[in-house]
């Protein structure tokens, strides 16, 4: 079969996609099925110098990064790169939160900073033209496994289903929450949490994001191995369009009461839930998971 | 269950309610409700199996009660310092008209533990009133009216200062009536809790 051809550009970046591209435990075999015409790291056809310079064949251009009009890569504006293979390419997939929402870099001195066709939760409309042809993967980093099942599913010409950022439902439709180790200590509102144990939930005092925040972290493991809840550290949210936020560690209260509850849960449902479960001690939950 | 078994209940609950209010939970029996309502001893167990689950259920329905009113108090378009009084006068004015209401939970929610011990553990039995009390002190903090801090230091300023008023009219020590307080215990509470 024809190798699929795809193009990663690096815009406003620490580069942070790119190393977890390179976790992708079966990466030999995607490189039989792709052939990046470049790539900031991995073996190329073609320099970035020959990518400006010339219209190069290719069917995925792959952003990472943050875009901003100002932003200069090797001597050109770096949205004139997009906009000269956007019209080669069939798919357009920005790589992580910053190409999808603009992430830390919104913090940077450069003027209107913003991922390619949002700036946190609100539609740019800079890139109208480019944003039937785009897919979002957001992340901080990206999962590799989700990034590269989504260029297969373009590769086979799939029809994706889309959230409103352009994502794909299908690992973006789950909360993080879902399929996380803690789900008893949540139910049951153990929240005696320290980091890096594997007991008790870390919605209450440590910040996590998870029954917010939308991705497939405890669906799809990192590296198949693990994700920050499961390891005891909480989700921080780096696939929304408001991350990166301050305060991770903590989670925001009113009167003791969370002020970001479970999505689609109102605060009706929630204290009334949470009150009745609280009354109760479940022995079980309230000790070590080893003893010794 | 249909209607009409809803309705007889809640007739059995409200009856239950006052005398067990009154005479206290001890000495009110199910043959004294039964008597009250006319209906046999054997028809009343066919609506609760005993005097504990009926208490149990009298406890949540005045939750349910006070729980109803705080939810339309707190739906309304108002100032914390406007709710602070109108949960206050809500309370003081069921105390007024439908005393027994207060009085089963200060007389007897409060002190026969024991009753409650199983099935009303926490709050369990109360939670729709507590749910309404922690989304007021919620949403004043966010809004900047309320200062944040625990929510009992603050749930307890509320309600020891209002049961405490009750019961005080209850033990006939107050020389006014309950409303003619309501301004001056909103304002301590809201001055109390306030940023």
């Amino acid at each position: 079969m024809k190798k699929t051809r795809v193009l990663w550009l690096t815009l406003m970046s620490c580069n942070g996609n790119t190393h977890s591209f390179l976790n992708y435990p079966y990466i030999e075999q995607f490189l039989n099925d792709f052939e990046f015409i470049y790539h900031p790291i991995i073996d190329s056809d073609y320099t970035l110098e020959e990518i400006i310079s010339q219209d190069i064949a290719c069917d995925i251009l792959l952003i990472e990064g943050s875009v901003a009009d100002d932003f200069i890569k090797a001597g050109v504006p770096g949205i004139d790169i997009i906009k000269r293979y956007a019209k080669i390419v069939e798919k357009i997939v920005t790589v992580g939160t910053c190409a999808t929402f603009g992430g830390i870099f919104r913090e940077s001195n450069y003027k209107d900073v913003s991922g390619l066709h949002f700036q946190e939760e609100r539609r740019t409309d800079k890139y109208n033209d480019l944003f039937e042809k785009t897919v979002s993967i957001s992340g901080c980093p990206v999962h590799p496994e989700v990034l590269v099942s989504t260029l297969y599913a373009i590769k086979k010409g799939l029809s994706l289903k889309l959230d409103a950022y352009l994502r794909p439902k299908e690992y973006f439709s789950y909360t993080i929450h879902n399929g996380c180790t803690r789900n008893e200590y949540f139910e049951y509102k153990v929240d005696n949490h320290h980091f890096g144990e594997l007991e008790g939930c870390m919605f209450y005092d440590h910040g996590c994001r998870g029954p917010f925040t939308h991705g497939s972290c405890n669906k799809i493991l990192w590296n198949e191995v693990n994700s920050k809840t499961r390891a005891g550290l909480p989700c921080m949210g780096c696939t929304e369009p408001s991350f990166p936020k301050r305060n991770i560690f903590e989670t925001k209260k009113n009167m003791g009461i969370p002020e970001f509850l479970p999505v689609g849960v109102s605060k009706r449902t929630y204290l009334t839930l949470a009150g009745i479960t609280k009354a109760f001690t479940i022995d079980r939950l309230e000790k070590k998971l080893f003893d010794d | 269950m249909n209607d009409k078994k809803e309705q007889k209940k809640e007739q059995i609950i409200v009856a239950s309610l006052h005398l067990f209010a009154t005479k206290g939970f001890y000495n009110t029996t199910i043959p004294d409700i039964a008597l009250s309502l006319k209906m046999s001893v054997g028809n009343m167990y066919n609506y609760f199996k005993s005097k504990d689950l009926l208490a149990k259920e009298i406890i949540k329905f005045v939750s349910s009660y006070f729980g109803r009113k705080i939810k339309a108090i707190n739906e309304e378009n108002i100032s914390t310092k406007e709710k602070t009084r109108k949960i206050v006068e809500v309370y003081f004015q069921t105390a007024l008209l439908k005393p027994e209401m207060i009085d089963y939970f200060l007389r007897i929610y409060l002190s026969t533990r024991e009753v409650f011990k199983e099935g009303c553990e926490g709050m369990i039995c109360v939670n729709d009133f507590v749910t309404e009390i922690m989304i007021y002190f919620e949403e004043g903090v966010k809004c900047g009216d309320l200062r944040d801090q625990d929510f009992f230091s603050a749930f307890g300023l509320f309600m020891g200062y209002m049961g405490g008023m009750v019961f005080l009219k209850g033990e006939n020590v107050l020389p006014k009536e309950l409303d003619q307080y309501i301004d001056d215990v909103s304002s301590n509470i809201y001055k109390a809790l306030s940023a």
